[in-house]
């Protein structure tokens, strides 16, 4: 059997996508949820919750970037030019919540504007990767081997709504990561907003998952058509298993399986999104063998993600382990 | 026709403004990872307070760098995408594995290892901390060298051919990655953040020197900087030199912009010194000579021939006076550091390394030297290779994505207006800490952080002495 190289970078590519999704997904949704917390204390603690793992975190973010262009070079050429502005926006407010990190604890006077730059970059990153989603998921239209639709192609009520929902799914994230971390006041109040940004996700979930089949005659086809149409009743199983996993970890005060019911609503809603796309990876557009680059380089750089991936979980794990449990609001560098 | 040149143009300013901003940090993250590493290395060796102090003065600066070094190269790796999107399809191939190894052999090291170098020497003890921060280490300079062979690539393209689409497709990975100006341009590159980092440490000692305070931990950088200065700068300048006889076997072109030869000679070309390109009439003005040296130095033969760009199309030539210009200020830059280095150590033989305020005053003013020299060479090599993004295959003009003019403009302004906020900041909380060198000795520095990290219950009680919020 020849090994079918596009396929394994597709599975590889959506692997660091999801794990960009998850992991900044909470540190973005610990800045998401920044402004409801307003006593320095608490936030210096939600800080140090994330400090030492967000830049890990982001690196999956140049993964998957710097991945497809890799190994899918057509899409990525075409999927960035499409997705212009809200890429731009993204990445200005990545920098402002990334400096944030190291500058808040280098001034007194100038800790609010950082603190402002840490919730406003966060929101903005999570809203214009929410609305980048939205505007793929409608799909981009190629001509020849480049983008052929205008610049404004991307706002649409769909993307607009993606955003939404993607800022909501992350401060669920985020609430139920501060559930785990943190202890006291601050875990109470985590508490409630990740019940209500966990109701704020199922419905959402709802909402797209009617949404998108009518999008584009593909999804349809995908999500009610045999054999399918099996795993659009089993998803929405799941996801209900999720919630009230969710709910009853909140309940009973099990701080980590929060957090954990709420990766298993994001790893399904991917799942959700990767059954529509596949096997196009520039909806209605570009198929994964289309955009895919040459065997040559396809082969030469998957030796390295066989060997290095594993190792990479390996030593995040590690790192993920020194930092396990509560965070001492005593504890940080600064 | 007139919307595609503006695009191209703006996108070109805007790749030229983020990577000048971003180079920099990598340049100083790269000395400063190793710094740290040999620091907190002579601290565990020698159980001298000296260099935790100091390990933990730099690494704050260090954390700060990297972290605008992250913010400002994630905007990199997007932007081919975005604003180069003809390139990022038909180099991908060849240019995306190598940025893609760099991830994966880089990135994510420094990264994951990053937490525990900053955070972690209370939860893992001196040793796996020592780990960590040569993890961090090594991450720097692997990074270097896979950006680097990626880089070398699109300057001496080996080992592709080209398909139906367009598209370089590697056939031999060897021949890519050490391609012919790779190794000349790795070890450059890497001596230079050394030498930036050097004279910006020296620097920082020297200034504390000056003003009287810490003179042992002030002492102890400079002394260790000015030792880099004097072993480094003559490497440098030697590893430059064949830098650039590399350059002109395979990008003759550059260098002829370099020398400003617009005219060949047949018979030994004469070094010009100073004086002003003038493209339009293809002849430099106000010219300073020394005559028959370029030849020397180029091909060491007085009477050498050497040609000029007049053996090169009008429009395949680089901007001559930005390339000229540039040349000069690194290799003044470069002898600069020499001179210091050589004084450095003419002091430290008369045995006044510490009390020569002139000595001390001139490093100071030598700090951000290195700097200057990375953006001037970076500026000599990138323009040279103009007009083409791949050295003689892809012109930079057919590299540029089918971008709306003014999608391009605005996102400019917007990263010139945040770069400026952001960093600026940056530079000025890195600029004053490098001011507060802690006096020396730091009482409650003194008891508990010597025990830190050794049993959590005495992590516990140095609390109190290291947690100083915006100190």
């Amino acid at each position: 059997m020849v090994l079918d190289l596009p396929f394994l970078w597709a599975a590889i590519i959506a692997f660091a996508v999801l794990a960009y999704v998850i992991l900044d997904g909470f540190d973005l949704g610990v800045g998401i949820l920044f402004p409801l917390f307003k006593q320095k204390h608490d936030r210096d603690v939600m800080m140090n919750s994330v400090a030492p793992v967000w830049d890990g975190n982001e690196t999956w973010l140049v993964l998957g970037g710097g991945g497809l262009m890799a190994v899918f070079p057509l899409a990525y050429a075409t999927i960035l030019p499409a997705l212009y502005m809200p890429l731009i926006l993204m990445l200005l407010g990545l920098i402002f919540r990334g400096v944030a990190f190291e500058y808040r604890w280098r001034t007194k006077r100038g800790e609010f504007l950082w603190d402002i730059a840490f919730a406003g970059g966060s929101m903005v990153a999570a809203f214009m990767q929410g609305v980048a989603l939205g505007a793929l998921v409608q799909g981009i239209p190629v001509t020849g081997r480049a983008y052929a639709g205008g610049w404004w192609d991307w706002l649409t009520p769909f993307s607009v709504a993606t955003g939404i929902a993607l800022l909501i799914g992350y401060g669920l994230l985020g609430a139920t990561w501060l559930v785990m971390k943190t202890t006291g006041e601050l875990a109470a109040r985590a508490r409630r907003y990740a019940l209500r940004a966990g109701i704020g996700t199922l419905a959402a979930m709802g909402v797209f998952s009617l949404w998108t089949p009518f999008l584009e005659p593909l999804y349809f086809e995908r999500w009610f058509g045999w054999p399918t149409i099996v795993f659009s009743l089993l998803v929405p199983l799941l996801v209900l298993g999720c919630f009230a996993m969710l709910i009853q970890g909140l309940r009973t005060e099990h701080d980590s399986r929060p957090f954990i019911a709420a990766l298993g609503l994001f790893v399904l809603g991917f799942a959700g999104i990767g059954i529509s796309f596949y096997p196009y990876i520039v909806p209605a557009s570009l198929t994964i063998w289309e955009a895919a680059a040459p065997e040559e380089s396809l082969a030469f750089l998957i030796v390295g993600a066989v060997v290095l991936v594993p190792m990479i979980l390996g030593y995040t794990a590690y790192a993920y382990w020194v930092f396990r449990g509560k965070v001492d609001p005593e504890e940080g560098y600064h | 026709m007139f919307e595609t040149l503006d695009a191209t143009l703006l996108a070109r300013l805007q790749f030229a403004f983020t990577i000048s901003f971003h180079i920099v940090f990598p340049a100083f993250s790269i000395g400063l990872a190793s710094y740290l590493a040999v620091l907190e290395g002579l601290w565990l060796w020698t159980k001298d307070e000296v260099y935790f102090a100091l390990f933990n003065f730099w690494k704050t600066i260090f954390a700060l760098t990297f972290g605008m070094g992250v913010v400002s190269g994630i905007v990199m790796s997007y932007q081919f995408g975005t604003n180069w999107s003809v390139f990022a399809d038909k180099a991908g191939p060849v240019v995306g594995p190598l940025m893609g190894y760099e991830v994966l052999t880089a990135f994510f090291l420094e990264a994951g290892f990053l937490g525990v170098m900053l955070f972690g020497l209370n939860r893992v003890g001196p040793k796996l901390h020592f780990f960590a921060t040569l993890m961090v280490a090594l991450g720097t300079l692997i990074s270097a060298t896979w950006i680097l062979a990626a880089n070398s690539w699109m300057q001496t393209p080996a080992g592709f051919s080209v398909n139906a689409a367009g598209q370089f497709v590697p056939t031999d990975w060897w021949a890519v990655i050490f391609n012919p100006s790779f190794p000349y341009r790795l070890v450059h590159m890497v001596l230079a953040a050394y030498l930036t980092t050097a004279f910006v440490v020296g620097g920082v000692g020297a200034l504390h020197l000056l003003r009287g305070d810490a003179p042992k931990r002030a002492g102890k950088m400079f002394s260790m900087a000015m030792w880099m200065a004097a072993l480094v700068a003559p490497i440098q300048i030697f590893a430059g030199d064949m830098h650039g006889l590399n350059t002109l076997e395979h990008q003759p072109a550059k260098v002829m912009a370099m020398e400003g030869h617009f005219q060949s000679h047949p018979d030994g070309a004469p070094l010009i010194l100073f004086g002003v390109p003038n493209a339009a009439e293809q002849r430099v003005d106000y010219a300073i000579e020394i005559p028959k040296l370029s030849s020397l130095i180029l091909k060491h033969d007085l009477n050498a021939p050497l040609a000029g760009l007049d053996t090169v199309p009008r429009d395949l030539q680089p901007p001559v006076a930005v390339v000229f210009w540039s040349f000069r200020v690194m290799v003044a830059i470069g002898f600069a550091m020499l001179g210091l280095g050589l004084w450095s150590l003419w002091c430290r033989w008369r045995g006044t390394l510490g009390e020569n305020s002139w000595l001390h005053r001139a490093a100071v003013l030598m700090g951000p030297a290195g700097f200057l020299a990375v953006l001037a060479g970076w500026v000599t090599t990138e323009v040279g290779r103009q007009p083409y993004t791949v050295y003689g295959h892809l012109l930079t003009a057919d590299s540029v994505a089918p971008v709306d003019a003014p999608a391009v403009a605005t996102s400019l302004i917007a990263f010139i207006i945040v770069y400026f906020l952001v960093f600026g900041a940056g530079t000025f909380y890195i600029l004053r800490l490098m001011g507060r060198l802690p006096r020396d000795p730091l009482p409650e520095e003194e008891g508990p952080i010597r025990t830190a990290g050794i049993t959590p219950a005495a992590a516990v009680s140095s609390k109190a002495g290291s947690h100083r919020h915006g100190a």
